[in-house]
C-alpha cells in the first residue's frame, strides 16, 4: 500500500487504457477518465460501445491492454480481483443459489474471517439499509427479482468498498419497479457515501441518477458531463442523437466573424448562429424547444418553418407532433396537453408553422 | 351434459383429446410391453429365489432356505464383501478424479484440450473386453500381482481397473452439470475475496452437486456389476459376486443363485433411489 491519497483526489483514474481481444477488436480505445469521491458516475451508450468491458477492468475480470487503472490511489495493474477495493454487482445479480440471503450478504466477511457475531450484526445492518430486514433465513428462490437485486446490492455493499460498481442493474426489472429502484440506488448512494459507477444503456436511466456521465461509442468516450450539460450542450451529433430526442438537418457552415457562422441547411432559411463550426455542419433542435403555432411567428429571433401535420402521437401528458416541412424526416415538435379534452388541439393534415428560438439550436461538425 | 353426469357421480366418457396421450391404446400397450419385457425376467427370478426345488424349473413351494445357503455360502459371502469394497474406493476415487478432470476442462483453456477430452472419454466407448485384456496384459507385464497381498489390498488391480473404466462416465456428467453455470457467481465470489480455491469449494462444488451424485451412483453400479473386466485382472482368491455367481452358473441355477442375485438387485434399487431423492432435493434447493 501506498501513502493514503488526500481526500479531494479522485477516487477512480483511467489513464490512456486500451482493451484489444484477439489481434484487432478495440474494444475499448485509449480511454481516459477520472471519477470523484463519493459521486454517482454512469457509463452510458449502446451496446457493444466497450462500457462494460472498462467497468469489468475496473472490478479486475479483464487486463488493460494498454494503460493504468488507479483506484484510491493505488495502482490496480498486479491487483487480483478478490484484493481490489471495489464490489460490484452484477447483471444477473449472482447471488449464490444455495445459500440463505444472510449467508450470501455475509459471504464477503466470512471470507476475510470476520468475527461470527460481527457477521450476523452487520447482515442484518446491510439488510435493514436494503429494505430486506427479516428476510436473511430466506432462499435466493424464494425471492422476487427486484428482492434478490437488494440481496446483491446488501452482499456488495457489506464490505464498505471504496467503489461500488452496477453492471446493467436494473434492465431485468419492469418499468414500474425500475423506476423506484432508480430513486432506491440514489438514496442509497446518499447513505452510504460510496462512490457508484453504473454500467447502463438506458439513457433516461443514466439521467436520472448519474451526477456524471461518460457518454461512450465504439470503445471511445465521446463526453463527460453531468446529464443537464449532455442534453443542452452535447458536443457531437452522436451524444445528442444517444441521449433523448433530437431533430437533425444536415448543411453547410461558413464563418460570419465574431464567433458567429452563416448556416445554410435546407428546408430551412440561411441563419447566422453562434458557433465556430464551419464546412458540413449539422444544426440540431430537441423536440420540446419547437412551437407549433397556426400564424407566423411575429418574433424575428425565431427560425421558423411551415409544414403540415403528418402524424400525432398522444402520450397523455404531452403529444408528439410529425410536421412535414420537406426536409429528410419530418420534424418532431413535443406539445405540452396543457388544457384538458383539447389535446394539443392540432389535427393530421394542418397547415403550421413550427419555429425555436436561435439559442436552443445546436450546431455539430460533421 | 357433463355437468349433468357429474352430478350422477358418473365418470364422462368424452372423446380422447389431442394431448390425451395416456388415454390411447397404442401408448398403452407400449407401455405394458416395455415394462414386461424390462422387469418380467428380474420379478421372475426373484420370485423363484423363494422356490423350494433344487432343480428351479417348476414352482414346489416357498422357502427361505436358499437366502439361508447364500448366507452361509463364505465364499459367496466374501465375493460379495470384495464387490462392495471394491465398489465403494472406485466410486470415491471415479467421483474425485471425474469432478477435478471435468472442471480442469471446463475452466482452463490449453492447447489439446479438445484431444485431451476426447482420449478421456475413450473407455466410454472401447469395448471392455479389449479394456479388460489390455488391463490384464498391463497387469502381468508391470508385474502388478496382488493376488497374494492382505485383504483388501489383494483387491487393488481390480480397484484400478474399475476407476479407469469407471471416471470418464463420472467426468461427463459433472462436466455436462458445469455447463449450466453461470459465471457471474464465481466472478461475484472472487469480487467478495474468495480465492481460486474458496471459489472452487464455496460456489462450484455445491453447483456440481447433483453431477457428483449422479456421477457416484453410475460409478457404484458400474462398478458393482461389472464382469468382464473384472474377469480378465481378478487373480485367485479375488473373486467378485459377479464372477463368483457365473461360476456357480455354470454347475446349475439353483434357487441360490437367484437368492444372490436378489439381494445385488435390492441393494441397488435402495441406493438408486437414496441418490435421486438427494439429487432432487438438491435440485429443488437450486430451482429459479
Amino acid at each position: 500500500m501506498q501513502s493514503p491519497a488526500p481526500s479531494d483526489a479522485p477516487i477512480i483514474e483511467i489513464k490512456d487504457v486500451t482493451k484489444i481481444y484477439g489481434s484487432d477488436v478495440r474494444a475499448v480505445d485509449n480511454v481516459s477518465l477520472t471519477v470523484d469521491r463519493g459521486e454517482f458516475f454512469a457509463l452510458l451508450g449502446p451496446s457493444g460501445c466497450g462500457k462494460t468491458t472498462l467497468l469489468r477492468m475496473l472490478a479486475g475480470f479483464e487486463t488493460p491492454t494498454d494503460g493504468t487503472v488507479t483506484i484510491d490511489g493505488d495502482n490496480m495493474a498486479d491487483v487480483q480481483a478478490n484484493k481490489r477495493p471495489v464490489n460490484m454487482v452484477f447483471q444477473s445479480y449472482a447471488v449464490f443459489p444455495h445459500m440463505t440471503v444472510a449467508q450470501n450478504v455475509g459471504y464477503g466477511l466470512k471470507i476475510d474471517g470476520v468475527a461470527r457475531k460481527e457477521i450476523s450484526a452487520r447482515v442484518e445492518e446491510a439488510l435493514e439499509l436494503v429494505k430486506l430486514g427479516g428476510l436473511g433465513a430466506r432462499m435466493p428462490d424464494e425471492l422476487s427479482g427486484g428482492q434478490r437485486q437488494r440481496v446483491a446490492l446488501a452482499r456488495a455493499l457489506i464490505k464498505r468498498p471504496s467503489v461500488l460498481l452496477l453492471d446493467e442493474p436494473l434492465s431485468a426489472l419492469d418499468a414500474k419497479l425500475r423506476e423506484a429502484m432508480q430513486l432506491e440506488l440514489v438514496r442509497l448512494q446518499k447513505t452510504v457515501g460510496i462512490t457508484f459507477v453504473i454500467v447502463t444503456h438506458d439513457q433516461a436511466e443514466a439521467l436520472s441518477m448519474a451526477d456524471r456521465i461518460a457518454v461512450m461509442e465504439a470503445g471511445v468516450v465521446r463526453q463527460v458531463a453531468s446529464p443537464a450539460e449532455l442534453y443542452e450542450h452535447p458536443t457531437s451529433r452522436f451524444v445528442g442523437d444517444f441521449i433523448g430526442q433530437i431533430n437533425l438537418f444536415n448543411g453547410n457552415a461558413s464563418p460570419a466573424g465574431e464567433g458567429k457562422v452563416n448556416v445554410s441547411a435546407a428546408p430551412l432559411s440561411d441563419q447566422v448562429l453562434d458557433g465556430n463550426v464551419t464546412g458540413s455542419v449539422c444544426l440540431a433542435v430537441r423536440p420540446e424547444k419547437v412551437s407549433v403555432s397556426r400564424d407566423k411567428p411575429a418574433d424575428n429571433n425565431l427560425l421558423s418553418i411551415q409544414g403540415t401535420v403528418a402524424d400525432i402521437a398522444y402520450y397523455g401528458g404531452y403529444s408528439n407532433l410529425y410536421v412535414e416541412v420537406g426536409a429528410a424526416t419530418p420534424i418532431l415538435a413535443e406539445i405540452t396537453n396543457a388544457e384538458r379534452g383539447v389535446g394539443s388541439g392540432y389535427a393530421q393534415g394542418d397547415t403550421v408553422w413550427v419555429s425555436w428560438r436561435s439559442e436552443d439550436t445546436l450546431l455539430f461538425a460533421e | 351434459m357433463s355437468s349433468l353426469s357429474k352430478m350422477f357421480g358418473r365418470k364422462d366418457r368424452a372423446e380422447i383429446g389431442p394431448l390425451e396421450y395416456h388415454r390411447r391404446i397404442w401408448l398403452r400397450v407400449t407401455v405394458a410391453l416395455t415394462l414386461i419385457f424390462l422387469y418380467m425376467p428380474i420379478l421372475t427370478l426373484m420370485a423363484f429365489s423363494f422356490n423350494d426345488s433344487k432343480r428351479n424349473i417348476v414352482w414346489r413351494g416357498f422357502t427361505f432356505k436358499y437366502y439361508e445357503k447364500a448366507i452361509n455360502n463364505s465364499e459367496l459371502i466374501e465375493a460379495f464383501l470384495n464387490s462392495l469394497t471394491i465398489a465403494f474406493v472406485s466410486t470415491i476415487a471415479s467421483v474425485i478424479l471425474g469432478a477435478l478432470t471435468a472442471y480442469v476442462l471446463w475452466r482452463f483453456r490449453f492447447p489439446f484440450r479438445a484431444v485431451y477430452e476426447g482420449t478421456m472419454a475413450l473407455p466410454v466407448v472401447i469395448p471392455e473386453i479389449c479394456m479388460g485384456v489390455a488391463l490384464m496384459v498391463f497387469f502381468l507385464r508391470t508385474g502388478f500381482n496382488t493376488g497374494g497381498w492382505v485383504w483388501p489390498f489383494n483387491l487393488s488391480a481390480i480397484t484400478i481397473a474399475h476407476i479407469a473404466f469407471s471416471f470418464p462416465f463420472a467426468a461427463i456428467v459433472i462436466r455436462a452439470r458445469l455447463e449450466s453455470f453461470n459465471t457471474e457467481l464465481s466472478e461475484s465470489a472472487k469480487d467478495l475475496g474468495a480465492s481460486e480455491f474458496q471459489v472452487f469449494k464455496d460456489i462450484i462444488v455445491p453447483h456440481m452437486k447433483p453431477g457428483l451424485i449422479a456421477g457416484a451412483l453410475l460409478a457404484f453400479t458400474l462398478s458393482l456389476d461389472d464382469f468382464v473386466i473384472t474377469f480378465f485382472t481378478s487373480g485367485p482368491g479375488t473373486l467378485t459376486f459377479p464372477v463368483k455367481i457365473y461360476s456357480m452358473v455354470r454347475f446349475s441355477v439353483t434357487p441360490e443363485v437367484n437368492a444372490a442375485s436378489t439381494v445385488l438387485i435390492v441393494i441397488t434399487v435402495i441406493i438408486t433411489a437414496l441418490a435421486l431423492r438427494l439429487q432432487n432435493r438438491n435440485n429443488m434447493m437450486q430451482a429459479g
